[in-house]
């Protein structure tokens, strides 16, 4: 499981930088990271940016909504869905995107990026909801 | 296809079977029938029938790359290719047809394909590359088709060569051949009728076709489609009884002669005939599907109409399309001019249809296979039925299927009676085509029968007395009229003012444009303040249009396509500094592509200095207004079209609307600035002006419609005011003013009684209304740049404001740039 030892917290912006119910995209060396701020939800979520059908950096300029309970940005450019909770896909389930943790504290909000790659093994079987975690 | 049908059809009826499916390609069941969308873009996952997970998702065992070889029937274990050795208490054998390649000598050579399998597609794709002369041989379905694909692949001539008299002889008779051939000619494709080809000839590859009267052809790459011939092999080998000219014989319940051997699909021959279409294969898979899980159900041939689009072209063949007087009478639409050509043969009372074709023109197929599958009466004069009522009145489109049937098989795919798509209706809630292929699969297969399922919603609805509603999404419960009308009462001015009042959730990707539309074509507030800036489609977010690569392109407004030279010299300025790619619009304006979402408010500020503003080319609102040079240079002008133009572009711009809305200003009937095609358009004549209403290009092209005449600048621009008003009111999301027109009920006329005759007694309120929305116009660039809040928002990184995106990559192209493509772009 991921945890406080393992989690690199990056600081990435103030919250009143973020977008209310809207993106942003914060760089982490040479990384792309869509940082949401689902307002209307008190929820924060991170995603790559980069949209996996066409390869655009696009998704931090998407919508964010929910379908079924289930919160998603729709991308851009041809409108496909991804959970901003699993990075599922949620049109067909081609392609997926990697998701980050997201922690507020003292007005700044960190993205967990992690010291290394997690691997697939370190992923729970279900993460609590405020570790959005790593594919 | 079939065999895919068989696996969904027996493991939904029951799971007491346990499935393994050998499979000679490959690739998991594809759709062979839109084969040719192969090369129009269509992946091969996009023509996969079910996603990977499907198979295992049913427990379904699924060998591909692995063909049976050999049936051992006494032991009851088929042998497979890769070694597999697989018990079976029943064996079902849909291997297909593979096509047929006549004995001609040289037809071995370098360059020679069939076209069946995305594979065959694949050999052709990569040897088409330098073909400069395409040939089809076989001018049946599946050649022409295969024609179609050799044009996609961009081969600069294609020929069709047809051994018969006349194309696809076994659907359509001689004039409806002439008349296909004729179109199709004009669609840039040779057709070669009565051609017996001797040889194919060159050194290793082929150069060129020798026909039996000595003609050649040259060739750099031809393409078999002479026929299918039933896979029948494998049954052959295991002493199976099979058809003297190929096909596995069965009976009507899909057995062979082995009574644990079956075969369904192309492959099987029921009553001496092979069924070469999707839909019979279909039905042999539920027969055999229901009969193993103990349904009795027969299998009693099936009717062969079709109707599909070669090349573009609709072509419908339907009950006993050739049958001749005097055992029946005929019906003929001949026209050369549209090349549309319609037969009917009904019988010689006159009472019923038994039969036609319909070449350029098939809209009536649905209606016309109804009435010969529920030998329906006729009218009065069966000649309507492919000509139309003659003379006044409006048909009602929906009328048709009300006359129908309970048993009336609408899917013949899928099977789907308008019975069971009428019930799903009323009494399991489907009230959209979605929901009803969900619930009944109709529809899924070849989609010919959606608009008639769709027809049968609304015809149900109605008849249930419900009102038929299109909700917006799972977040509102109301029509875009009803939340229309709602936000306005309520005085409702951000996106989370009306989903906390009106709606549940927390909002999507549908909503929100519309309601962020709404607002702004209620309110016409500067739409990305009130926080409603995340509510906007990503183009009006950044007030631009992104493009690939991320970038956005930049359209200023030029009224009625006029601009001096010195602001022209502005936008070169602008271009130069910022590295813009430009390009002249449609609509007579300059579009500068490839800006980087940081310099936006740089570029627009020069802009709006040099007297500049937004064009609103991201926006569903107004676009432009083009114009002719008219009478102020013109030697045929009648009025000053450019001023009328550059009036009507400054009064109406900034408006939004459920769509885009275009319109142009000619200054005679020679109409150089194409009026007609827009969604008002207005032409010049000796006493004023014509108003033209609801065209469109795009594509679905349609020519507006003329809506008044003669009139002064003044009463035009008072219907247009009425016009727009109306159209903004009541279009649902995403309809422009030409597809609100054809769902208006009565139409132009109607359409005509209120906005020049005010039937609706609405347009004193409507001018009002507008005029307020008009005067509080404000550029919205203007209003960004001098936002600090709102400018804010044009950086990439939050976090690194002044960097631009490193993913941005652009390629030259002559002498400018372009955005990389797809595929290229940053690998993740």
């Amino acid at each position: 499981m991921m945890n406080e030892q393992t989690t690199n917290w990056f600081a990435a912006c103030r919250v009143e930088d973020a977008v209310e119910n809207g993106g942003v995209c914060v760089k982490y060396r040479d990384e792309q990271i869509a940082l949401f701020y689902f307002t209307r939800r008190n929820e924060w979520y991170a995603t790559q940016n980069e949209c996996p059908h066409r390869k655009q950096m696009a998704l931090s300029r998407g919508m964010i909504g929910t379908s079924a309970g289930e919160p998603k940005v729709a991308c851009p450019f041809h409108k496909k869905t991804f959970s901003l909770r699993s990075g599922e896909c949620l049109n067909d389930h081609e392609c997926a995107i990697r998701t980050y943790p997201v922690k507020v504290e003292n007005g700044l909000v960190y993205i967990g990026v992690g010291q290394h790659e997690p691997t697939l093994n370190s992923v729970p079987a279900s993460a609590p909801s405020e570790n959005h975690v790593t594919l | 296809m079939v065999g895919f049908k068989f696996c969904e059809k027996l493991s939904s009826k029951s799971d007491l079977f346990n499935i393994v499916v050998f499979g000679e390609e490959p690739r998991r069941a594809y759709d062979r029938v839109h084969l040719s969308e192969y090369f129009n873009g269509k992946t091969t996952d996009d023509l996969a029938l079910s996603p990977e997970a499907w198979y295992h998702e049913r427990g379904i065992t699924l060998f591909l790359n692995d063909p049976v070889l050999k049936i051992d029937r006494s032991e009851k274990t088929v042998f497979s290719g890769s070694g597999r050795k697989v018990a079976y208490d029943f064996l079902v054998l849909a291997t297909g047809s593979a096509a047929f390649v006549p004995g001609i000598p040289g037809i071995e050579k370098e360059g020679v394909f069939v076209y069946r399998t995305i594979d065959d597609l694949d050999l052709i794709k990569n040897y088409s590359v330098h073909a400069k002369n395409g040939v089809v041989m076989g001018g049946g379905l599946l050649g022409l088709e295969a024609a179609k694909a050799l044009i996609d692949l961009g081969i600069e001539k294609t020929h069709v060569v047809e051994f018969a008299p006349r194309l696809m002889p076994r659907q359509v008779d001689d004039h409806a051949s002439f008349m296909l051939a004729s179109k199709l000619k004009e669609l840039g494709l040779e057709i070669h009728l009565n051609q017996n080809t001797s040889a194919v000839e060159g050194a290793d590859r082929i150069q060129s076709l020798l026909f039996r009267d000595g003609s050649r052809l040259a060739a750099d790459i031809l393409v078999i489609s002479a026929g299918i011939r039933p896979r029948d092999e494998l049954a052959k080998q295991a002493g199976i009884r099979v058809g003297e000219r190929g096909g596995i014989i069965v009976d009507d319940t899909m057995q062979t002669s082995d009574p644990s051997v079956f075969a369904i699909g192309e492959c099987a021959l029921y009553n001496h005939t092979i069924y070469g279409l999707v839909a019979p294969g279909y039905e042999m898979a539920e027969v055999l599907a229901s009969n193993l899980c103990g349904e009795a159900k027969r299998f009693s041939g099936f009717d062969m109409s079709t109707k599909l689009k070669l090349i573009g072209v609709d072509v419908a063949s339907f009950g006993d399309p050739f049958i001749q007087e005097p055992e029946c009478k005929t019906i003929v639409f001949e026209d050369h001019h549209k090349k549309i050509y319609k037969r009917i043969n009904i019988n010689k009372e006159g009472t019923r249809l038994l039969g036609g074709i319909l070449i350029g023109d098939a809209s009536a197929y649905n209606l016309l296979l109804q009435t010969v599958n529920n030998k329906m009466a006729l009218p009065p004069d069966p000649g309507e039925m492919i000509l139309g009522p003659r003379g006044s009145g409006q048909t009602n489109p929906g009328a048709g299927v009300a006359a129908l049937p309970e048993s009336a098989l609408i899917c013949s795919c899928e099977g789907v009676t308008k019975g069971a798509i009428c019930q799903a209706v009323s009494q399991q809630g489907c009230e959209s085509v979605d929901a009803i292929k969900k619930c009944t699969k109709a529809g899924t297969g070849c989609g010919g029968c959606v608009p008639m399922i769709k027809d049968l919603v609304t015809y149900t609805m109605k008849s249930n007395g419900k009102h038929i509603r299109n909700i917006v999404c799972e977040h509102f419960n109301y029509s875009r009229q009803e939340l229309l009308d709602l936000i306005k009462i309520h005085k409702l001015y951000s996106y989370d003012e009306v989903l906390d009042s009106l709606g549940k959730g927390d909002g999507c990707e549908t909503c929100k444009p519309l309601i962020s539309s709404l607002l702004a074509s209620l309110w016409n507030e500067m739409i990305l303040k009130r926080g409603n800036d995340t509510a906007q489609d990503s183009n009006d977010r950044f007030l631009a249009n992104i493009q690939k690569g991320g970038t956005y392109s930049v359209v200023p407004r030029i009224p009625g396509g006029e601009i001096t030279p010195q602001k022209l010299m502005v936008i070169a300025e602008v271009a130069g500094k910022y590295n813009l790619y430009t390009k002249i619009t449609g609509g007579q304006r300059i579009d500068m592509f490839g800006a980087h979402l940081s310099d936006l408010p740089h570029i627009w500020e020069e802009l709006i200095s040099a007297g500049f503003e937004s064009g609103h080319a991201y926006g569903k609102g107004l676009r432009t207004v083009k114009s002719c040079v008219g009478s102020t240079w013109c030697r045929f002008g009648l009025h000053d079209s450019v001023s009328f133009a550059i009036r009507i572009e400054n009064r109406y711009k900034g408006l939004r609307a459920p769509h885009k809305f275009k319109s142009a200003v000619s200054g005679c009937i020679r109409e150089c600035a194409e009026a007609q095609s827009k969604d008002f358009g207005i032409i010049a004549t000796e006493k004023g002006w014509n108003l033209y209403v609801c065209g469109n290009g795009g594509s679905k092209p349609q020519h507006a419609l003329l809506l008044a005449t003669d009139l002064d600048s003044e009463t035009c621009i008072r219907y247009i005011d009425r016009f727009l008003m109306f159209y903004i009111l009541t279009a649902d999301p995403l309809t422009r003013t030409a597809t609100w027109l054809n769902k208006m009920e009565g139409g132009i006329d109607y359409l005509r009684d209120v906005v020049v005759h005010d039937s609706l007694g609405m347009a004193g309120q409507w001018e009002a209304e507008i005029e307020v929305l008009l005067n509080s116009y404000q550029c919205e660039w203007k209003q960004a740049v001098e936002t600090p809040e709102i400018r804010k928002r044009f950086s990439h990184f939050v976090n690194a404001p002044e960097e631009k995106d490193p993913a941005v990559k652009f390629e030259k192209l002559r002498d400018q740039k372009k955005a990389v493509d797809w595929t290229a772009a940053t690998g993740a």
